[in-house]
């Protein structure tokens, strides 16, 4: 089954072509950032004209290198949400556009759906799975059991943890976006300022961010004050250490717990590589999977990926009303 | 009409947060400003929690926006981003909406917003401790009147 997979939901225009759910045929990704990088962040309003702008040039290039043409394609699957409405919805139109056009059946995917789903490229996900979802926007363990089935265990109760990367990496003033940079700086550093591990040692699978970042700003705020020297690369590797124990330890006690047969990492975060060692390094039991780095950011590989198995799985597609929703739930 | 608080820990942030909420109608904006991790989520978190949000109220950085469900919906907003932008007109609809809209770092898109609204600056003194400053003027002046009246200090 050949499926043309769509997404808009922030700041990347990318259209796929994915065989089965596992094949890449194509994945076509305009990224806008070097645009919201002097605002540091993605702008809503600057985002959606972007999308507009480039969604052509994007479509054409991925049916193309897919060497394929639109009547061939047996599926479309578009990100419905969660996102920018306004991003969201020009996927979705451009979306019903090809589906309405060759009479192609249309499915609506969930964002961390396909992020899950990226894992599934190139290897195969075995049930049931314990998916880690780490993003600029979300923090989530969520169990399956099968495919496209999801069951979230926890989340956190404040900030996300790409967020709290971003802030950290506002106040050491580096340039956007900063969890990237956090990360490289961490692995030249070492962790001597061993800064709390909030939520380390509750039972739930919940997570709590803010308080460490808040703490972290106040620390930077007075050694500041003090006139003292703050060692960029410690100071990184110091937070990343906090956050990084607290994700793999209530990583590790879920694969414990549901008994899973492997772990998957999900969404940006995942690209962070002091993360990938640390699961790698304490979670030895069940083995740990990491998308390929160009899997990781947002793409439509991994929608047409998460397309396909929703399709199979329901045997339904949405019809032409299908609309976006910027806080569509995963369920 | 200002009035300011002393605030000594997070007991004293919830109890100001719930008498912020007592005086809430369909309809009213709440503009926060205050430094990264001077607590403006937090007070977001408590003043939900004592109008009847039954949802964990987690960081809206990302979204820029959140919705809330409750016998009166909270929209929570951070417009951090919108710095050198000044609006969205995406966000018109939830801050003229039939809600309570709490709106972060709302100094940034300050023309979108009506002149009466309620303000509150959080200033950092130390880990602990910060001073809340509440101002407003219209409708908004009973409300400061009767926090003040029932937070003393």
């Amino acid at each position: 089954m050949i499926v043309l997979g769509i997404e808009t939901s922030c700041d990347e225009t990318s259209v796929a072509v994915v065989v089965d759910g596992k094949t890449v045929l194509s994945n076509v990704v305009l990224s806008q950032i070097d645009i919201h990088k002097e605002y540091g962040g993605v702008v809503p309003e600057i985002a959606s004209r972007e999308h507009v702008k480039g969604v052509t040039l994007v479509f054409d290039q991925a049916i193309k290198k897919a060497g394929i043409s639109y009547s061939d394609i047996d599926l479309v699957a578009v990100t419905e949400g969660p996102g920018l409405i306004g991003s969201l919805l020009i996927g979705v139109s451009a979306a019903k556009v090809i589906a309405m056009n060759y009479q192609i059946p249309l499915i609506g995917i969930h964002h961390i759906a396909g992020h899950i789903y990226a894992n599934n490229i190139e290897r195969s996900i075995e049930f049931p799975c314990l998916a880690l979802v780490v993003s600029g926007g979300h923090t989530e363990l969520i169990l399956m059991k099968e495919h496209y089935d999801f069951v979230k265990l926890g989340e956190t109760m404040d900030d996300a943890v790409g967020e709290a990367y971003d802030k950290i990496a506002r106040i050491l003033e580096l340039p956007y976006p900063g969890g990237p940079q956090v990360d490289k700086l961490a692995s030249l550093g070492m962790d001597i300022y061993h800064f709390p591990r909030p939520m380390i040692d509750t039972d739930d699978f919940n997570f709590s961010f803010s308080g460490l970042k808040s703490h972290v700003i106040n620390f930077h705020h007075n050694m500041k004050q003090r006139n003292l020297e703050i060692d960029k690369a410690n100071f990184s590797r110091s937070f990343q250490d906090a956050v990084t124990d607290v994700l793999v330890r209530k990583t590790k006690s879920a694969a414990i717990k549901y008994q899973v047969k492997q772990v998957i990492v999900a969404g940006g975060v995942a690209a962070n590589r002091g993360l990938r060692a640390k699961m790698q390094d304490q979670i030895q039991f069940v083995p740990v999977y990491f998308p390929a780095m160009q899997y990781c950011t947002d793409n439509a590989a991994m929608i047409a990926a998460a397309g396909y198995f929703k399709y199979n799985k329901t045997q339904q597609a949405d019809n032409m009303y299908l609309n976006a929703d910027s806080r569509l739930k995963l369920n | 009409m200002k009035k300011s608080f002393l605030i000594n820990n997070l007991n004293d942030m919830n109890r100001l947060a719930e008498l912020v909420s007592k005086t809430v109608k369909p309809g009213y904006i709440i503009g926060l400003q205050g430094t990264l991790g001077s607590g403006k989520t937090t007070f977001t978190q408590f003043l939900a929690r004592h109008i009847g949000i039954k949802d964990n109220v987690n960081s809206p950085t990302f979204t820029i926006l959140k919705v809330y469900k409750g016998e009166i919906p909270l929209y929570h907003m951070d417009v951090y981003r919108l710095e050198n932008i000044g609006y969205d007109y995406e966000l018109d609809d939830f801050i003229y909406g039939k809600g309570i809209a709490v709106i972060e770092w709302y100094t940034y898109i300050r023309a979108m917003l009506p002149d009466e609204m309620m303000e509150i600056l959080i200033e950092v003194i130390n880990e602990t401790n910060r001073i809340v400053t509440i101002e407003g003027s219209g409708t908004y002046e009973f409300a400061i009147k009767s926090i003040s009246d029932r937070y003393g200090n």
